[in-house]
């Protein structure tokens, strides 16, 4: 069997902060584990400070995971040096939230894109213009607006730059952290129609990581739901939105507030309480003190990702 | 029956170094008692600063309210004076903005924060004050709320914050409560919490409320009526439902088919795209602004700005086309 294109395993992150002169540890992510096909989007969700981000961060070697491995084409890339990364960094690329300062506002656009193609050393300087203008055309940006800046663009356009840039190198994944949260709705609908045009056509392969439960349904293959640092809940995205089964998926899929306004509910289920502080997260299950099937057990004892009946697979004790 | 509030012909005026524009043109809306209306729209479209010249807060300079009337009871705070403003902020209007901790002195214990705004209003003396503010508390269910009285702002959770904030809006029995994206910043079970509270204070208070907003859910689970907005004018009004069923105004239905909504099955769609953005405002084309991204557009369209004219019970919309868009849906 062919190996998956990523392929993270048994990944955690301790950050060590001091606080009044000891340190203490925070698990940012705490063993987590999971596969991304070619061709297959993965949506990541949760909210925040439950750790998605810093998963995208340390797949991309941004940050250094305290345990586990992370594999790329069946490669082990999690100690790599930069000198041997290089090569595999054509094949991951990431896309931020923020347009604004994830492109250097002193390089002209055309520069921003050519910049990963100098770096890697690819084609001639004709080959290279011919791509960039081959890459603005694609994300529908004009060829005269390479000699902006990117002060000069909407956010929305930027986001097109963004992408075009993490096009360059062809790579096989991209790392979507919030693509599209800064951007308006109608612009918003924009950049996420284009992000799973190109996706089909190269058939890329996304970790989409969000916060918008009806974003991560319209884009992803699969979704994976974490809290407080943990996988709590993950299956297809038709497994996940039909029958979720974990406690908190349910919760905050019923938190999202619905646009029919004919379906109002008087009360509905909320989620009780907040999400605790990573700084001493509860015991066993870190869901339990918000639980309504939460039991004596759940204090005790961390429950295990396994199969249920609906096709997903959970971590919680009481679900069947 | 008389509406709380009424903007008639209201218009901003900025002078930037971009050029002077009307962000705010020639507004007309009006909320009563009891109501919930929301103002949606993108940035920039004028939501905000609607909310910011009602309360007299805009940067003057350079923005500057050039025409119209604001009817609060029997003054028009477009020509009132700081004094008299500075008497109702707080007291008879209430606000509520998207980010807690501008509307919270940092320095201060967060009840004593909601304290004073009774103290000064309504000139309760402190152990009344704090009383009452232990019931506000507990009325946006912050639990436990005799400790918390005593927490500073940064002892708080994001959502404990707004719900602060939520009790000092309201704690003088406001007439009008104008809420700036109050849970956009928070996370979505927050959000729900914070809505909760909302639709429940709404049920038993009957505060008269402008609601801004982005999200259309929101919209759908809190509003009475809705206004869309689009380059400082509004160019849809309807009743929540009425909007959701069928959006008469091109940008509202291009609004509603770009949003993802959480479905229970899973059915993939293309979504609806509303070409190009939104323009400059002040390099706004002649006629109709939404015109150069419309599909519907013609050349009266390009011609000529369409008024908001009614359109059936309660609904307006500023369209040439509205009527065989409606036809043809």
């Amino acid at each position: 069997m062919n190996a998956p294109l990523l392929d993270v395993h048994n990944v955690s992150k301790r950050f060590a902060v001091r606080s009044g002169g000891t340190r203490a540890f925070v698990r940012a992510v705490d063993d987590v584990s999971f596969s991304i096909g070619a061709g297959e989007v993965l949506g990541l969700v949760g909210e925040s400070g439950c750790g998605k981000s810093t998963i995208g961060r340390m797949i991309m070697r941004l940050i250094e995971p305290s345990e586990g491995t992370i594999a790329l084409d069946g490669r082990d890339i999690t100690h790599s040096s930069h000198a041997r990364l290089r090569p595999l960094r054509r094949r991951m690329q990431m896309i931020f939230q923020d347009p604004y300062s994830s492109l250097n506002p002193r390089m002209r656009a055309g520069a921003i894109v050519t910049e990963p193609l100098l770096v890697h050393g690819i084609g001639s300087e004709p080959e290279r213009r011919e791509r960039v203008a081959e890459l603005f055309r694609r994300v529908g940006l004009r060829p005269d607006q390479q000699r902006n800046f990117p002060s000069q663009f909407s956010g929305g356009q930027r986001q097109r730059l963004a992408i075009a840039r993490a096009l360059a190198l062809d790579p096989a994944l991209i790392v979507a952290d919030e693509p599209v949260s800064a951007l308006d709705v109608s612009i918003r609908a924009q950049v996420v129609n284009l992000m799973a045009e190109i996706q089909k056509e190269r058939r890329l392969s996304y970790l989409f990581i969000s916060h918008d439960l009806g974003l991560v349904q319209h884009v992803s293959d699969r979704v994976m739901v974490m809290y407080l640092g943990r996988v709590v809940e993950t299956g297809t995205t038709a497994a996940l939105f039909a029958s979720p089964r974990h406690p908190y998926t349910c919760g905050l899929l019923a938190a999202v507030p619905r646009p029919d306004p004919k379906r109002r509910r008087a009360a509905r289920e909320t989620i009780r309480g907040e999400v605790p502080s990573p700084f001493a997260p509860p015991s066993g299950c870190a869901f339990h003190p918000r639980c309504p099937l939460a039991t004596e057990r759940c204090q005790r004892e961390r429950p295990e990702l396994r199969p249920l009946v609906g096709g997903t697979t959970a971590a919680c004790h009481n679900v069947e | 029956m008389q509406p709380v509030i009424a903007l008639e012909k209201l218009t901003v005026r900025l002078r930037t170094r971009a050029g002077t524009f009307d962000a705010v043109a020639d507004l007309d809306l009006a909320v009563r008692s009891k109501e919930v209306l929301a103002l949606v729209g993108e940035s920039g479209c004028g939501k905000s600063m609607t909310a910011l010249a009602i309360m007299r807060l805009l940067p003057e300079p350079p923005a500057a309210i050039v025409a119209g009337a604001i009817r609060f009871g029997d003054l028009d705070l477009a020509q009132a004076d700081e004094r008299a403003l500075s008497r109702l902020r707080g007291n008879r209007i209430g606000m509520i903005f998207q980010e807690p901790m501008s509307s919270l002195n940092p320095a201060m214990r967060a009840g004593p924060q909601v304290a004073e705004a009774l103290e000064l209003h309504k000139q309760m003396s402190r152990s009344e004050a704090r009383e009452a503010v232990e019931a506000l508390f507990e009325l946006v269910r912050i639990s436990d709320p005799r400790r918390r009285y005593d927490d500073y702002p940064h002892q708080m959770s994001g959502g404990m914050r707004q719900r602060v904030v939520i009790a000092l809006a309201l704690a003088c029995g406001p007439e009008l409560l104008i809420a700036d994206e109050p849970t956009t910043a928070l996370d979505v079970t927050t959000q729900a919490q914070i809505l909760d509270t909302f639709r429940d204070l709404q049920a038993r208070l009957g505060t008269a409320t402008i609601l801004i907003t982005h999200d259309f859910g929101v919209v759908a689970e809190t509003a009475d009526r809705v206004a869309v907005m689009y380059a400082g004018r509004i160019v849809e009004q309807a009743p929540v439902e009425a909007l959701f069923e069928a959006p008469l105004h091109p940008y509202s239905r291009g609004l509603l088919g770009s949003i993802m909504p959480v479905k229970d099955g899973h059915a993939a769609r293309q979504l609806a795209e509303i070409p190009g953005m939104v323009p400059a405002l002040w390099a706004l084309p002649a006629g109709c602004a939404f015109a150069p991204r419309c599909r519907f557009a013609v050349a009266a369209c390009r011609d000529q700005r369409p008024p908001l004219t009614d359109a059936g019970p309660e609904r307006k919309v500023a369209c040439w086309r509205a009527d065989e868009i409606r036809g043809a849906a």
